[in-house]
């Protein structure tokens, strides 16, 4: 019987080239298996050895066009996507962007999604009553004069902006009417305004004149009585055993700071904000996240070493770039590819102007011109071993 | 709320470990791989990892990944100027 910290030993002698949760789940493994069949010291030596030598086997060779494999791994399943899915599963209030249009955007690195989300986690205090979760969402919530309205009139024989508010809506917006016409005093210094009951009679001061007042109105429809900006409408959902509050549309750095929210797990679907909040490596994390999300969305598998891949060449700058002309493609060092891709005139012409030289190092130049591709076996170059002269040390 | 107060970027789940290497240990680094730091990934000095760290332009990153595939791994990023 050998004990358990000589086999974590061997694994640890013997497996030191070997990721950390394959040494983890070798040498449970191995502990499960040695009580059970009562392995020998030279045996488990044995097992380990086949399993490092399994592993190696396993790694991606030099020179194997990853690249090329997960373009191919990602466009593959990416046929198959629906082409358009709106509705998240349990969701159903608000809109999202699924399928190929998805992956699209995030691949393009559009600098806002067509349909921003924001997944909003509560902490400890307001996380388990679904009263406590509306608090925080009201908080959240954008709320303008105009969502609250149950109808609006100008009147231009009298010159005035009347908005008569729903009290329903108004009771669960947590406003109340003294706070709506101060916040509107203090923004609008050219109007005046009086409430009557549930209504709301906006004056312009001085000009009389039909198309200020018109302006004034618009303006004052959609000007944000509470709330984040960007933000609109909130749904309350069940996780498990905890609330989360989704919006419609984001604004990452200001819901982070909102009192009931836990700043640690909340999420936005924009990965530029993520970037410019959390900094390039949870850009990263949250392109991986979002890609493989849509992917097993549409039932699709593809491996993450893909995924992390296109995301780490995304990332590689330090600022989140798209793959393609605008990005990753348009930064190739060789001028024939770039040329080869999209645009080809203007980067020939460019590249005569500046004096361009193309060294022939990557796939697309040579398959251009002809010559074996760099990749696989066609990476290995000779390479000849001068006799080495004596070193002149002594004298 | 004293725990809403303190809260650092890194606290964010999205967010890995970041650590600036000292001199010798980005001499190592770059031995090792037989590499120029000019072929490293880069991070811009306006990152707010860079910012909370208070990393220099020339400094090297190392960020400790989390991954499905291999547990835990190390990327090296090199401040670059924005």
């Amino acid at each position: 019987m050998v004990s358990q910290s000589t086999i974590k030993k061997l694994v640890e002698k013997k497996a030191s080239n070997l990721p950390e949760r394959l040494r983890e789940e070798l040498f449970e493994k191995l502990i499960h298996y040695s009580g059970k069949y009562k392995l020998k010291k030279a045996e488990i030596e044995a097992i380990i050895d086949e399993v490092v030598q399994e592993y190696e086997q396993a790694l991606v060779e030099p020179g194997e066009a990853v690249g090329t494999v997960t373009a191919q791994s990602i466009g593959e399943p990416s046929t198959q996507m629906t082409l358009n899915t709106f509705h998240y599963a349990g969701v159903a209030e608000i809109n999202v962007t699924l399928g190929l249009p998805r992956i699209i955007e995030i691949v393009d690195a559009r600098k806002n999604p067509s349909t921003p989300i924001m997944t909003v986690y509560l902490d400890e205090e307001h996380r388990y009553s679904s009263e406590k979760a509306r608090e925080v969402a009201k908080r959240i919530e954008g709320t303008t004069l105009e969502s609250l309205a149950r109808s609006m009139t100008l009147d231009i024989l009298n010159m005035e902006f009347v908005v008569d508010i729903d009290p329903e809506r108004l009771e669960k917006s947590g406003l109340t009417m003294e706070k709506i016409q101060a916040k509107i005093e203090r923004s609008f210094k050219s109007a005046e305004i009086e409430t009557e009951g549930t209504t709301i009679i906006i004056r312009l001061k001085k000009a009389k004149n039909v198309s200020t007042l018109r302006r004034l109105a618009d303006k004052v429809k959609k000007h944000r009585l509470k709330g984040l900006s960007g933000v609109g409408k909130t749904v309350i959902r069940k996780e498990g055993d905890e609330y989360a509050i989704y919006t419609e549309g984001s604004n990452f750095k200001q819901v982070l700071k909102v009192p009931g929210v836990d700043p640690r797990r909340t999420k936005t679907n924009n990965i530029h904000e993520i970037a410019q909040v959390l900094g390039i490596e949870a850009a990263r994390n949250a392109i991986i996240e979002e890609i493989v999300n849509t992917m097993q969305e549409q039932g699709l598998e593809v491996d993450v070493r893909h995924i992390m891949l296109v995301a780490d060449m995304m990332t590689l700058d330090g600022i989140v770039r798209p793959i393609g002309r605008h990005g990753i493609v348009g930064t190739k060092a060789s001028v024939l590819a770039r040329a080869a891709f999209e645009i080809t005139v203007q980067h020939l012409l460019q590249a005569a102007e500046r004096g361009e030289l193309d060294p022939l190092n990557g796939v697309v130049e040579n398959v251009l011109i002809g010559q074996p591709v760099p990749v696989g076996t066609g990476i290995v170059r000779l390479a000849m071993k001068l006799p080495i002269k004596k070193a002149v040390k002594e004298e | 709320m004293t725990a809403k107060k303190s809260f650092t970027i890194f606290d964010h789940v999205l967010v890995p470990e970041h650590r600036v290497l000292s001199e010798e240990e980005k001499g190592e680094l770059l031995k090792k791989y037989n590499i120029k730091p000019s072929q490293l990934p880069q991070i811009k000095t306006s990152d707010p990892a860079v910012q909370a760290l208070d990393a220099k332009p020339g400094d090297i990153i190392e960020i400790k990944r989390k991954s499905p595939t291999a547990g835990v791994y190390y990327y090296y990023r090199i401040v670059v100027e924005d």
